[in-house]
């Protein structure tokens, strides 16, 4: 009896890592799932964060995914790792702060890593060539196989038959015939596959698979590296980048600002590792302040504070100042109006 | 068989998840593992996490700040 041949998949949650999967599950493959985390995944955090969206099903996409393969997943931190890979990416960003060649680079070859510990034969991803302006071309696709290390243990299911023979395919583990010849940006051809497959509710996220391909994200994350000494980050940081409004009056400090309930008590959490203000003679939300303040960026602070609280059109509020010494400085200040708090203070 | 607590308070999915995962890795069969978090979404990921890899979710429970869901490890965690 032939060898039980054994592949791993690259989960994003996506629609093209679902239907790759299945095309090899359906050749008879072993297959199980890998999902990367690199603290910029779209998945979770800001919809656990707003209250808003309290009701909405919260689920995370890739395991959505291997349960309707029936496939196991095993999700792994490389927050550290991956920092690398953003600070220094040698084929440089995207449109934004999304370093997606060397990105795709870096998770193939930590499959790479993982077939070898795990003993299985081979590396599957949703990758289709000419999806993706930067890291789905078909010049880039064989500088995956090369700089991952896994060079011909890599197939593309969705687009195998427009790219040369990998391994599985020469071996016979998987027959080419059954690989498809997608190309190109659009998506008719994967939803159609979807549907014959009959599955539903998939995930259609807009742009990618990670907060780096947002503008906002992006911005405040070249900011926040501006301002320190250094462009190391904690996963606390990137969280910090997703709640709240952002308001830096001047570079030694910025503001954020809690823009609802849910957000006010997220950032609760960080009042040990962060000075905060908040109104004690109104109802107002909660500040936390990333930098260090002299008396007179306090009061300015506290003023801007003052503006997104339900004191905003008095005269006089009454604002507390919470340094991480412990110490708390209560200030009497009159808000700052609309105009005062200038535009290009928001990151 | 032992009982044992993780603290993923005040982490957000999908790292209740992954810290789950790489606790169940070095319990045994018919262990019980309580994971207490403070982000209502590991409600749905750690049981869907079991689900998927073959893990029983016994109870789960939530407070006005934290959810607790109690598991017993059904299988090894090692690859096969
Ligand atoms: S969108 Fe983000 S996760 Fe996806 S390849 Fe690009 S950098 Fe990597």
């Amino acid at each position: 009896m032939s060898k039980q041949r054994k592949a791993v998949s690259l989960i994003s949650g996506g629609l093209d890592s679902l239907l790759a999967t299945k095309v090899i599950l359906d050749q008879g493959i072993h297959v199980e799932g890998i999902n990367f985390f690199t603290g910029f995944c779209v998945e979770g955090h800001t919809h656990a964060i707003r209250k808003q969206d309290k009701d909405k099903v919260k689920r995370n996409n890739a395991l959505w995914s291997a349960e309707q393969l029936g496939i196991k997943l095993h999700i792994v931190d490389v927050i550290e790792e991956y920092k690398d890979v953003l600070l220094n990416p040698k084929h440089g960003y995207g449109q934004n702060m999304n370093p997606c060649l060397d990105c795709k680079g870096f998770m193939v070859k930590k499959a790479v890593e993982w077939i070898k510990e795990n003993d299985f034969d081979f590396i599957i991803t949703g990758e289709v060539v000419g999806q993706r302006p930067m890291s789905q071309r078909k010049e880039t696709m064989p500088i995956i196989q090369q700089e991952s290390g896994a060079g011909d243990l890599l197939l593309r299911p969705l687009c195998a038959k427009n790219l040369p023979e990998t391994l599985p395919e020469r071996e016979g583990w998987v027959d080419r015939e059954k690989l498809l010849d997608f190309s190109g940006r659009t998506r008719k051809p994967q939803m159609a596959l979807a549907k014959e497959f009959n599955f539903e509710g998939y995930a259609t996220p807009a742009g990618g698979c990670c907060f780096l391909t947002d503008k906002n994200y992006s911005d405040k994350l070249v900011d926040m590296w501006q301002h320190r000494s250094s462009r190391d980050y904690e996963l606390d940081d990137l969280m910090m980048l997703k709640v709240g409004r952002h308001i830096r009056p001047n570079d030694n400090f910025k503001m954020i600002v809690g823009r609802e309930q849910g957000e006010n008590k997220f950032m609760e959490g960080y009042r040990k590792m962060y000075p905060y203000i908040h109104s004690i003679s109104h109802n107002g939300p909660l500040t936390l302040i990333d930098g260090t303040m002299s008396e007179e960026d306090a009061v300015l602070a506290a003023r801007i504070a003052a503006r997104f609280g339900q004191g905003r059109d008095d005269e006089e509020v009454e604002m507390a100042v919470n340094y991480l010494d412990g110490t708390k400085t209560i200030l009497k200040v009159k808000p700052m109006s609309k105009e005062e708090i200038l535009k290009a203070w928001y990151v | 068989m032992s009982r044992h607590t993780l603290d993923a308070k005040r982490l957000l999915c999908p790292m209740p998840v992954i810290r789950a995962q790489d606790k169940i890795k070095t319990l045994s069969v018919g262990d019980v593992l309580e994971v207490v978090c403070t982000d209502p979404g590991a409600l749905q990921d750690v049981p869907a996490w079991c689900r998927i890899n073959g893990h029983k979710v016994l109870e789960t429970k939530t407070t006005d700040d934290e959810v607790f869901i109690i598991i017993e490890v059904m299988a090894a965690e090692g690859m096969k």
